[in-house]
């Protein structure tokens, strides 16, 4: 009999030759997809020209997803998307974007399935934790990493201690997986989970969508997390079964696996979240963080946490027939394609523009201070985004606050922060 | 390996993108992300920082960001060590792939312009300045096997070579 394991080390385990494993130990792991964007593949393909061999190791296992500065925000970046579309058409990458079928690499592989339970991913991007929500071990390595394993389908990988971190009861109105993970890395801390694996569970879940878990996930790194994993169920069958094009594996961990600590909270005890400047970490109830009158220049709706559209119906619930503040900026990215469309479809966009927003192409863009919404010195923005540091969206004096996309909708109406109770 | 320098002394939780910002990711020459290593945490470092000086900084050094933008361009500053209480763990795996050499130790008694003499195998960081000697946790094994085979590219390299030759 084999010693208990968590589902994060069965996972692991069954990529490797081994038979046996325990956190701490280094193995090497075979990759399922190995992914890389505009930035990091660069670097990536630059040092895999120098390995010496004369293809990838798997061109179905990898996917490039130009997203950060594509649409080409200018000649540099437009040098780094066609080092990307060059590699893809050499190596013949069955997962390369062009624009119009590019979308935010960590909402569109798993909407297009693929990435899928059991898998292990390996991305040179920090959020590809984001793929624990549908039960794989993903996570973020750097672009030598990526070369590494585009070569030889391998990373090397430490196995992480697991946290178990457990959400109980209904949440309440406005609360989604957003506030819960900003709620717990207020908690913990931005280097509380650093190396680890954060295991979520509990019944809160059973009323929330994957929207929410793949926000949960994707938030792990601002815990310094390796991965934040959930294990498959009935909402995540319903979810891949229709988008998978292989056959995938459902883990679970046993009932007496091992755990560095388990942290149990009580979902009814917590409201929307907004994270001040210049940490995750710095989280308080939204109604705090109203009651200090500040002032909002831009609101941002989209990002790999939170441009899915379920985050763009509940923005656009708030916002229908309102109009945003005189000299407040709202920015709406619809994370993928497939959501344009749908959100195009189901009136969301109308939504949008009548109150006084634009809606982008789907980019990373202003996440990172990269474009289609830079701060100038001094101004402040609420963001649906996941990080909040110094500078971070624009210029060294701006500031950042995070919250979910109802609260960024909210604020957008009154041109402070806001709770959505405010203007509903 | 026996190195010496004078330190630059950073905070805690100091990101990728302090260290290397966004706006800059348009282009992954190490010499163009050396001129803005360190921009938006200290804006003078770039031009300041001279060739085996060491960065020192408090816990969760290279949060955020996957960018190997931000060990490249600290090594192309000519910063053969950083020390910090601790490293998140991409930079810190970024490091030793691209063979930046990192050290975790306790760097309270640590400040700018400190000259420090430190024995890498032993871990042993001599603050001269102070007459202090702190000791850095060990490597472990694995890493420090990747740090002499040169980085994670040389050990791909010689991983072909090996393989190349196996298949004759």
């Amino acid at each position: 009999m084999s010693n208990p394991l968590t589902i994060t080390e069965k996972i692991i385990l069954a990529h490797t030759d081994l038979e046996s494993c325990s956190p701490g130990d280094i193995v090497s792991a075979r990759v399922d997809i190995a992914l890389g964007n505009d930035i990091t593949a660069p670097i990536a393909i630059r040092e895999f020209d120098t390995i010496g061999v004369c293809d990838v190791f798997d061109n179905e296992k990898i996917a490039l997803v130009p997203d950060h500065f594509v649409p080409n925000k200018d000649i540099a970046s437009a040098k780094q998307a066609k080092t990307l579309r060059e590699f893809a058409k050499k190596y013949n990458i069955k997962y390369y974007f062009e624009s119009g079928e590019v979308g935010i690499e960590h909402a569109l592989l798993p909407e297009q399935g693929i990435v899928l339970p059991g898998d292990l991913v390996i991305g040179a991007d920090s959020h590809t934790c984001t793929y624990g929500a549908l039960g794989a071990f993903s996570t973020g390595v750097g672009s030598t990493d990526l070369a590494y394993a585009m070569a030889f389908g391998e990373a090397w990988l430490k196995i992480p201690y697991s946290i178990k971190v457990i959400f109980d009861g209904k949440p309440n109105k406005w609360v989604s997986g957003k506030d819960l993970i900003l709620f717990l890395i207020g908690k913990i801390g931005v280097e509380g989970a650093n190396y680890m694996a954060l295991e979520f569970s509990g019944t809160t879940f059973k009323y929330l969508t994957m929207a929410d878990r793949f926000s949960i996930s994707n938030m792990a790194i601002e815990a310094g997390a390796k991965s934040g994993i959930f294990e498959p169920d009935e909402i995540t069958e319903e979810y891949v079964s229709k988008r998978a094009k292989r056959d995938y594996t459902i883990y679970k961990s046993d009932p007496d696996a091992q755990y560095l600590k388990t942290l149990k909270y009580d979902t009814a005890k917590i409201n929307p979240q907004v994270a001040f400047p210049h940490l995750p970490e710095n989280s308080v109830d939204v109604k705090e963080a109203s009651a200090k009158n500040i002032k909002i220049d831009q609101s941002v709706i989209g990002s790999c946490t939170n441009g899915r559209i379920e985050d763009l119906r509940i923005a656009a619930s708030i916002l229908k027939g309102k109009k945003i503040a005189k000299y407040t900026r709202l920015i709406v990215i619809p994370a993928t394609p497939e959501i344009y469309l749908m959100a195009e479809k189901e009136g969301l966009i109308d939504i949008f523009m009548n109150a006084g927003g634009v809606v982008s192409t789907p980019t990373c863009g202003p996440c990172l201070g990269g474009y289609m919404g830079i701060l100038a010195d001094g101004e402040k923005a609420i963001s649906s985004t996941n990080r909040n540091f110094k500078g971070r969206m624009g210029d060294i004096t701006s500031e950042v606050y995070l919250a979910n996309p109802a609260v960024c909708a909210a604020s957008a109406i009154t041109g402070k922060i806001s709770s959505p109770d405010e203007v509903v | 390996m026996l190195l010496k320098g004078k330190v630059f002394k950073f905070a805690d939780n100091i990101d990728t993108d302090a260290i290397i910002p966004a706006r800059y990711l348009n282009d992954s020459d190490p010499e163009n992300l050396r001129k803005h290593c360190m921009e938006d945490a200290d804006p003078s470092f770039a031009s300041k920082v001279n060739k085996g000086d060491f960065i020192a900084a408090g816990v969760n050094f290279g949060c955020g960001s996957s960018r190997e933008h931000a060990p490249i361009a600290i090594k192309a500053s000519g910063v053969p060590l950083v020390i910090a209480k601790s490293f998140a763990r991409i930079f810190y795996r970024n490091s030793f792939n691209i063979g930046l050499l990192i050290l975790e130790a306790d760097t309270d008694s640590i400040d700018s312009e400190d000259v420090l003499e430190v024995d890498t195998d032993k871990g042993e960081i001599k603050n001269i300045t102070k007459n202090i000697t702190i000791y850095a946790k060990p490597i472990p094994k694995f890493m420090a096997e990747l740090v002499s085979a040169g980085g994670l590219m040389e050990h791909a390299r010689k991983r072909v070579k090996k393989e190349g030759e196996l298949k004759k």
